[in-house]
């Protein structure tokens, strides 16, 4: 059989669209400091309230613009994690590599980011962690500003206090 | 009170990688077509449609309910299309009852759908976002931290992933419309499946498919009239909370617990696992299982790894409670419809419909499913009786 | 069949570029507006939560995720989402309600258009294996439908121009309206050619935010104490998605759903059409036979401004509006979707007993 007498079942029709991003005025405020080789963390005005990192325009539980900002610590702990064995299309990392959910010090919600400079095999749930940046030239409106965080010699955090951790850490 | 209702006819395509054999539109109507010809009923029969899909990014096409009009017979008459993330197929099937529920309409039929070989889920997911890391691996990717959470919490032992891949798979196998067929599946093989995304392996995850699944749902009246036993409609409930909060339980998020609450309260039932006779729960990773067990109520917390170990779950080991006998989501996702492949294997049960994969006498059933980061939650039990 | 009341309405000012704002930044002050209205402190006031948006009018999927961000979801509610316009989360409401699992609902749509070319995304919701691969935008298929009008004689530019004209001055009085201005017919005409016959003013302009309403069965309305209007029909149909397959010149879909939801009962007195294109007005208007003594988009309509995903229950909120402030007995509101007026839903409102 010549390939003239197969049946065209598909065809490939892609679709290019053009889009202007914006991130938010809340994130944009985020990633201004960011620039500035700052994490700040935003939560609502009243005392207490918990500090996102990044924020994304409002208290999530309350419905709440956070309008209150606070700068938060580079180091931070891990949550959780997971061992990715697969690529991420469009991102050139290879694997494995590992992703964990981190929660700055200072900060009451996790992120997602790189960990590095450790063994994959090592790395657990309360470790700490710290941001290693980029060169201060490479600054830009981005989390890649860190390239990845780094194991650092702390006592682990007991589970019940993670995400609790003040801007200065374990021992106040 | 909410006026009775009743699943009258259910129809599925198989699901498979691609079907190239089919538009979009073939596709659904595929399914369409087997829900009527079940119920023994034609286009004119139906009062509205009811259309669910997960992103439209996943097929490129917005709205796709606009184009799907003319092949879902719906010209002429209602249309509503529903989209909440992964639960979308369940909470169509909800949103379509609520037309009959209402006293609003006769009979309406629902259908849901994901034609995955014409898309790219897994770059819709994880589309870079400027100013973002992008670390994004999709679902699986966001999902295992979180199991691993649990399983660092409830201490269970590393292979009970495994076995729920082995026995939905076991399950998916009696199902002839199951994507994958895997009869000769091991614990071994499972085991040395590729890991994806540490401690997720290859074989503790869900497929990619293509397919579409429908169903009739008619009134009282017309289901006491209708050729084959329905299946009534005895609970339904919905719950949402935000994908991420200061202190929010991922693990066993509470929106999932009030949701089971509620429709249990419906129901009647005070002990799921004893109550219910089988459950088809939205399982796309293994480690699921044993935490929505413990989420819906079918174990205490940090139990409910237990019960898959003992083989509760196992329709094949003779459990009290089987668990996903169609072979679940771990056998075939068609993402849009997996939700309503959920609530309409919980119908085909208390048809007493389900072919080899049948549990023997059920009569009442749980449908469910969840969706975003486990904070859409989708739930219906339908039984045999009206009451 | 339960009656059911609208007690609040809101909606965001219509802008042709929201700035910085995010969805969730675009939904929080129209929700503690209307939240303040209806005198509820959150989202955890009311039973059900329905909302519509459309992933490709910002170019990233789950739009709607972000929005739950916006209500207060702790602890968690009863929530739905359409991909549609929010006339659609409002109908899926009213058969929450009916059904008796809920007494009453908030409902918001929000739309983001100016980040991407409006028309263009639009081009595919079009079939994707006929039409959508040749981009054919919105404007295009509107501007043949308006061709269609003009060479069978149904109408003229002139009849089109009045529209817009009318539009612009009833904006006037809209303090959300993008678009207005004290502009006349011959004004309008003197505007150079768009996409013929279409000129720019023919077509609504593309506009950010968002819009909010609060409904309950009418023992709620009481309880609460709020003035409110009582939607008394609603219903929608959709017709064949091929542009070809139907009558452009007509609205066969908007006259039925008008005729099932009651319309014909009584007098209109104000009407709110989702007319993105002049001549549509004039189709939909013929449709529901509207003569002179309904005031037609005294809002100045989605010319004025149109909110992609929440403008089809902005019109049911004008009404709503009129009805309240007393300015109007009985109004009908029209909501469209796809194509040229594929899919159209008609809800009729009533004024409520006071209060």
């Amino acid at each position: 059989m010549s390939d003239e007498n197969e049946m065209i079942t598909g065809i490939e029709v892609p679709i290019y669209l053009k889009y202007n991003f914006t991130a938010g005025a809340a994130p944009a405020r985020f990633l201004s400091q960011l620039k500035e080789g700052k994490l700040t963390g935003q939560s609502r005005s009243d005392p207490g309230a918990p500090v996102y990192v990044p924020p994304r325009g409002s208290c999530p539980a309350t419905g709440q613009p956070t309008d209150t900002e606070v700068e938060v610590a580079d180091k931070a702990t891990v949550q959780s994690f997971t061992i990715v064995h697969i690529p991420i299309p469009g991102n050139p990392i290879e694997p494995p590599f590992v992703v964990a959910n981190l929660v700055a010090d200072g900060a009451n919600i996790s992120f997602i980011h790189l960990m590095s400079e450790c063994d994959n095999e090592q790395v657990h749930i309360g470790q700490r962690v710290q941001a290693v940046w980029r060169p201060e030239e490479e600054w830009d409106y981005s989390m890649d500003n860190i390239k990845y965080f780094k194991p650092i010699d702390e006592p682990d955090v007991p589970v019940e206090h993670i995400g609790k951790l003040p801007v200065t850490g374990l021992e106040a | 009170m909410a006026n009775l209702a009743a699943v009258v006819g259910i129809g599925q395509t198989s699901y498979t990688t691609k079907r190239n054999d089919v538009s979009i539109a073939g596709l659904v109507r595929e399914a369409a077509v087997n829900a009527l010809n079940d119920a023994d009923l034609t286009w004119d029969d139906i009062d509205a449609v009811i259309l669910g899909k997960a992103p439209d990014m996943f097929e490129g096409i917005i709205m796709p309910e606009i184009y799907l009009t003319d092949a879902l017979g719906c010209n002429g008459k209602p249309m509503l299309r529903v989209h909440t993330a992964g639960s979308v197929g369940g909470s169509t099937a909800l949103v379509a009852a609520s037309h009959v529920q209402s006293g609003t309409f006769d009979r309406v039929l629902t259908v849901s759908f994901e034609k995955q070989s014409e898309s790219n889920a897994m770059w819709a997911l994880s589309n870079p976002q400027p100013f973002s890391t992008h670390l994004n691996a999709g679902a699986g990717g966001y999902f295992a931290p979180i199991i691993r959470e649990y399983i660092r919490r409830s201490g269970a032992p590393a292979d009970v992933g495994i076995k729920v891949a082995v026995k939905d798979r076991l399950h998916g196998a009696r199902n002839p419309l199951a994507h994958l067929q895997l009869p000769e599946i091991s614990m071994e093989e499972v085991a040395d499946s590729f890991m994806l995304w540490d401690p997720i392996r290859y074989l503790e995850s869900c497929p990619s498919s293509d397919g579409a699944c429908a169903m009739v749902i008619a009134s009282e009246e017309l289901a006491d009239k209708a050729s084959k036993p329905p299946a009534w409609i005895r609970g339904v409930a919905m719950r949402s909370e935000p994908t991420m909060y200061a202190g929010r339980e991922e693990v066993n998020p509470q929106a999932g617990r009030d949701c089971a609450a509620d429709v249990y309260k419906q129901a009647g039932i005070s002990d799921p696992r004893k109550d219910l006779d089988v459950a088809e729960v939205y399982v796309p990773f293994s480690w699921y299982e044993p935490m929505w067990l413990e989420n819906l109520g079918f174990a205490p917390e940090g139990e409910g790894w237990k019960l898959t170990m003992e083989g509760a779950t196992s329709l094949i080991d003779g459990g009290d409670i089987p668990w996903n006998p169609s072979g679940g989501v771990l056998s075939s996702n068609a993402i849009g419809a997996s939700g309503m492949i959920r609530f309409a294997e919980a119908a085909r049960q208390v048809r007493n419909d389900a072919g080899d994969h049948q549990v023997p006498g059920a009569k009442l059933a749980l449908g469910h499913a969840y969706g975003g980061g486990a904070q859409f939650f989708a739930m219906w039990v339908v039984g045999a009786e009206k009451a | 069949m339960k009656e059911i009341a609208i007690v609040g309405y809101q909606q965001s000012d219509a802008v042709s570029d929201a700035g910085a704002q995010n969805e969730v930044e675009l939904i929080i002050p129209v929700l503690s507006r209307i939240f303040e209205q209806v005198g509820i402190t959150n989202a955890q006031d009311v039973d059900f939560v329905c909302s519509g948006s459309c992933d490709y009018l910002q170019g990233a999927a789950f739009a709607f995720v972000l929005g739950v961000d916006a209500l207060g979801a702790v602890p968690p509610i009863k929530e739905s989402h359409v991909e549609m316009d929010a006339a659609w989360a409002l109908y899926e409401s009213v058969l929450k309600i009916r059904m008796g699992h809920a007494d009453s609902a908030l409902v918001y749509g929000f739309g983001k258009s100016s980040p991407g070319e409006l028309p263009i995304v639009l081009s595919q919701q079009l079939d994707p294996y006929y039409l959508a691969p040749q981009w054919v935008d919105t404007i295009s298929l509107a501007a043949m439908q308006a061709r269609m009008m003009l060479d069978r004689g149904l109408i003229t530019e002139r009849d089109m121009a009045e529209v817009v004209a009318r539009s612009r001055r009833n904006a006037l009085d809209n303090p959300h309206a993008q678009l207005k201005g004290d502009v006349t017919a011959d004004d309008i005409l003197a505007e150079e050619t768009y996409l013929s016959p279409l000129r720019r003013s023919d077509c609504c302009p593309i506009s950010d935010g968002a819009s909010a309403m609060v409904i309950c069965t009418v023992e709620k309305a009481k309880a609460w104490g709020k003035p409110y209007a009582v939607i008394s029909g609603i219903d929608h149909i959709i017709e064949s998605h091929n542009p070809g397959m139907r009558d452009l010149t007509d609205s066969v879909s908007t006259r039925k759903a008008a005729e099932n939801a009651g319309m014909g009962k009584g007098k209109v007195d104000v009407a709110e059409l989702y007319a993105p294109f002049s001549h549509q007005e004039l189709i939909l208007s013929r449709a529901l036979g509207l003569g002179d003594d309904t005031n037609i988009n005294p809002s100045g309509g989605v010319l004025a401004g149109n909110l992609m995903m929440a403008s089809g229950l902005s019109r049911i909120g004008e009404v709503f509006n009129r009805i309240v402030a007393g300015d109007a007995e009985r109004g009908v509101a029209h909501t469209t979707s796809g194509p040229c007026l594929q899919h159209n839903l008609v809800a009729v409102l009533d004024k409520g007993e006071v209060a």
